[in-house]
C-alpha cells in the first residue's frame, strides 16, 4: 500500500519543486537529483531512494503554481511518486499529464505523513484513518493523452494519421 | 449567445461558428514562443518523430519565435551549449523570429514579441513560459505551456486539448493618483483574487482606466495575471493597440481587433476604482501576500532590482530616473537595473536615463531576465532582502532560499533605493 511521504501546504510553487537555478538542466535523466532541492532532508531521502515507487506526496491548494518549467514534473516522475492535491495549477497539471506523472485532484484530502493511501478510479481512500475522498475527474480530452501514454506518443499518432 | 473575446478568438482559430466555456477545441496557433528552454522543446520534438520514418519538420517555421533572455550572456558552459544547440536548430529549420544575445535586437521574450509586432489582436499565442499571459495586452489569447506541449505544437500547428476557459471581467475606473500605476493595480487585484482565484480562467480587462493605459502598462497587468492563476489576461484590442503596433512596432498591414459581444457571459465581475489606490507591495513569499506600502515601510533592503518583463520598459526606467535624479542610492544598498530589451536600453541611453541612474549609483546591466529568476546574476546573500519590480517572490526565486523578495512598482523601488528601506514614493520630494 503506497504511503504518504510528505504533506505540503497550499501554493507549492515550481521554484520549490525545482529551483530556477537548475533550469539549464533539462534531460529527464538528470533532473531528479534537484527535486525539492531546498528542502534539504526531503531531497536527500529522495536521492537515497528511500521511498518505493508509487509513494505519495500530498499537497494543498494550487499545487505547482508559478513557472511553466517542465522539469518540475520530470523531476518528480523520475522518483516515480504520485501527487494527490486539493487543486493543481493549470500548467503543472497539463505538464504532468503530458509526461505521464500521476496526479490526482482530491479537494477534500486529509492525510498525514506515513498514512497508507489507496488511489481508486474515482476516490482516494485513507486506509489509516478509514476515510474516503472523491477525486475530481479529469476531462475526457486529457484521457486521450493519458491513454496514449503521454503527449509524445499522442502527437506521434496524430502526425501519422495526417500523412 | 454572446461570446467573450477569448471565446471569439478560439472559435475563429478552431474554425467553429461559436464556442462556449468547457468546450474542448484545437485552435490553430498563430505564434509559438520559446526561450532557452527551446533546448528541451527540441529534444521532445525530435522524439515525436522517432520511429515514424519522417524527418522532424516544423509545421510553419515563420510562426516560431525563439528569444534568448533567461541566462544571457550564458552563465555556464551548460547554458552556452544549450544556446549553441538551439542556434544550430534555428538555422537548420529556417526559423526567422530568432533573437540571439545581441545589443541591437536582443531582450526579454515578452518585450520582444510586442516590440517587433509578432503578436496581433485576435492571435492564439503559446509560449513555454508562464508569463506568456503578457501578450494579452495586445488583444491576443496568449498562454503558457510546457516544453512537451510546445513540441506537439511545432509538429501539428495546433494546441491539442484546449478547454474554453471561463472569463472574469475586470472593470477598472478612475485616474491613478501620483506615484501609483498599473503595477499597483495588478498587485492589488492579485491580493483580492488570491494566487489561485483565477485558476483556469481568463481575466478580461475593461474600463476607462484600461482604455487610457499605455501598452506598457497593459503588458504589466497581463503579465502578472498568471500570478492569480489565470490562463491569460487580455485587453481587447483598441486604438492604443493599433497605435502601438503602428508607431512602435512598425506594423503596416491592417490590424483588425477582436472585441467581446455586449451580451457575453462572465463567471464573475470585479470592479476597481484606482483613484483611491495607494502603492502596493507583495510580501515574501507569495505574490498574493499584498499590503499597502505603509504596512512594510521602513523594512531594510539590501538589493533593489528594476527590470524584467513586468517593469523594465522605458516608462518604468523614466519613473525611476525621475526619482533618483540628483540623489544617491543609499550606502549598504545596491541597485540593479535591467532594461527589458536592447531597444529600450538604447532609448534610455539617448534620453540620458542610463546616465542619471548610474550617477545615482545604480548598476545598469544588459537586457535580459537577470536576477528575476536568480540563476544568472544578482543573487541574494543569506537572509538578505530584495525589493524588486519583477513578478515573483517565491522562496528561492532570487537565487537564495533564505532571501526575501518584496515586489513593487518602479516608483517604490526608486524611492526605497535612496533611503535603503521600503519607502512610500509619495513621501519623497
Ligand atoms: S524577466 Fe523574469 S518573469 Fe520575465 S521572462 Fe524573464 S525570468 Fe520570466
Amino acid at each position: 500500500m503506497p504511503k504518504v511521504i510528505i504533506t505540503l501546504g497550499n501554493d507549492i510553487s515550481t521554484d520549490d519543486i525545482y529551483p530556477g537555478r537548475f533550469m539549464a538542466t533539462v534531460l529527464p535523466t538528470e533532473t531528479p537529483q534537484f527535486a525539492f532541492f531546498d528542502r534539504t532532508d526531503f531531497n536527500a531521502k529522495l536521492k537515497a531512494k528511500a521511498f518505493p515507487a508509487g509513494s505519495i506526496i500530498v499537497g494543498g491548494e494550487n499545487f505547482g503554481c508559478g513557472s511553466s518549467r517542465e522539469q518540475a514534473c520530470s523531476t518528480l516522475k523520475g522518483h516515480e511518486v504520485a501527487i494527490v492535491a486539493k487543486s493543481i495549477s493549470r500548467i503543472f497539471l497539463q505538464n504532468s499529464i503530458n509526461l505521464g506523472l500521476q496526479v490526482v485532484i482530491c479537494p477534500g484530502i486529509e492525510a498525514s505523513e506515513g498514512d497508507d493511501l489507496e488511489i481508486t478510479a474515482d476516490q482516494v481512500l485513507n486506509k489509516t484513518t478509514g476515510r474516503a475522498y472523491d477525486q475530481v475527474r479529469l476531462p475526457a480530452a486529457r484521457k486521450g493523452i493519458m491513454d496514449a501514454g503521454g503527449l509524445i506518443p499522442y502527437t506521434r499518432a496524430r502526425l501519422m494519421a495526417k500523412v | 449567445m454572446g461570446m467573450t473575446v477569448v471565446e471569439k478568438i478560439l472559435a475563429r482559430a478552431a474554425g467553429l461558428p461559436s464556442v462556449k466555456v468547457g468546450d474542448v477545441v484545437e485552435p490553430k496557433v498563430d505564434l509559438a514562443m520559446s526561450h532557452e528552454n527551446a533546448a528541451l522543446v527540441i529534444n521532445q520534438f525530435q522524439e515525436v518523430f522517432e520511429g515514424t520514418g519522417l524527418a522532424p519538420k516544423i509545421w510553419d517555421p515563420s510562426r516560431i519565435a525563439i528569444i534568448f533572455d533567461h541566462r544571457v550572456p550564458a552563465e555556464s558552459p551548460k547554458t552556452a551549449t544549450n544556446q549553441k544547440k538551439i542556434r544550430e536548430f534555428v538555422a537548420a529549420h529556417g526559423i526567422t523570429k530568432f533573437h540571439d544575445v545581441r545589443g541591437d535586437v536582443g531582450g526579454i521574450c515578452h518585450q520582444i514579441l510586442p516590440e517587433y509586432g509578432y503578436v496581433r489582436p485576435g492571435f492564439v499565442v503559446v509560449g513555454t513560459d508562464s508569463h506568456t499571459t503578457s501578450h494579452g495586452a495586445l488583444g491576443a489569447f496568449s498562454f503558457g505551456i510546457g516544453a512537451t506541449e510546445m513540441a506537439s505544437v511545432w509538429s501539428l500547428g495546433i494546441a491539442v486539448n484546449i478547454e474554453v476557459p471561463a472569463t472574469i471581467k475586470v472593470v477598472v475606473k478612475g485616474e491613478f493618483p501620483p506615484m501609483v500605476g498599473p503595477k499597483d493595480l495588478i498587485l492589488h487585484l492579485i491580493g483580492k483574487l488570491t494566487a489561485q482565484g483565477a485558476n483556469y480562467k481568463v481575466l478580461e480587462f475593461h474600463g476607462e482606466t484600461i482604455r487610457k493605459m499605455s501598452t506598457s502598462g497593459r503588458i504589466a497587468i497581463c503579465n502578472m495575471s498568471v500570478e492569480a492563476g489565470a490562463t491569460s489576461g487580455i485587453v481587447p484590442g483598441d486604438e492604443e493597440t493599433v497605435r502601438y503596433l503602428r508607431e512602435e512596432a512598425g506594423v503596416t498591414e491592417a490590424i483588425p481587433c477582436t472585441t467581446p459581444d455586449a451580451d457575453a457571459t462572465y463567471c464573475q465581475t470585479v470592479e476597481i476604482d484606482v483613484s483611491t489606490l495607494v502603492p502596493q507591495i507583495a510580501c515574501p513569499h507569495m505574490v498574493d501576500h499584498v499590503k499597502p506600502v505603509d504596512a512594510v515601510a521602513g523594512t531594510k533592503v539590501q538589493q533593489i532590482v528594476i527590470g524584467s518583463c513586468t517593469n523594465g520598459r522605458l516608462d518604468d526606467l523614466e519613473i525611476a530616473a525621475g526619482i533618483l535624479r540628483g540623489k544617491k542610492v543609499a550606502e549598504g544598498t545596491r541597485m540593479l537595473v535591467f532594461p527589458a530589451s536592447s531597444k529600450i536600453f538604447a532609448k534610455a541611453l539617448d534620453r540620458g536615463i542610463v546616465h542619471d541612474l548610474m550617477k545615482a549609483g545604480a548598476v545598469v546591466m544588459n537586457s535580459g531576465c537577470g536576477p528575476c529568476l536568480g540563476v544568472h546574476e544578482g543573487a541574494l546573500g543569506d537572509h538578505e532582502v530584495a525589493l524588486s519590480t519583477t513578478n515573483r517572490n517565491f522562496k528561492g526565486r532570487m537565487g537564495n532560499p533564505t532571501g526575501e523578495v518584496y515586489l513593487c512598482s518602479p516608483a517604490v523601488a526608486a524611492a526605497s533605493a535612496i533611503t535603503g528601506a521600503i519607502t512610500d514614493p509619495r513621501t519623497m520630494n
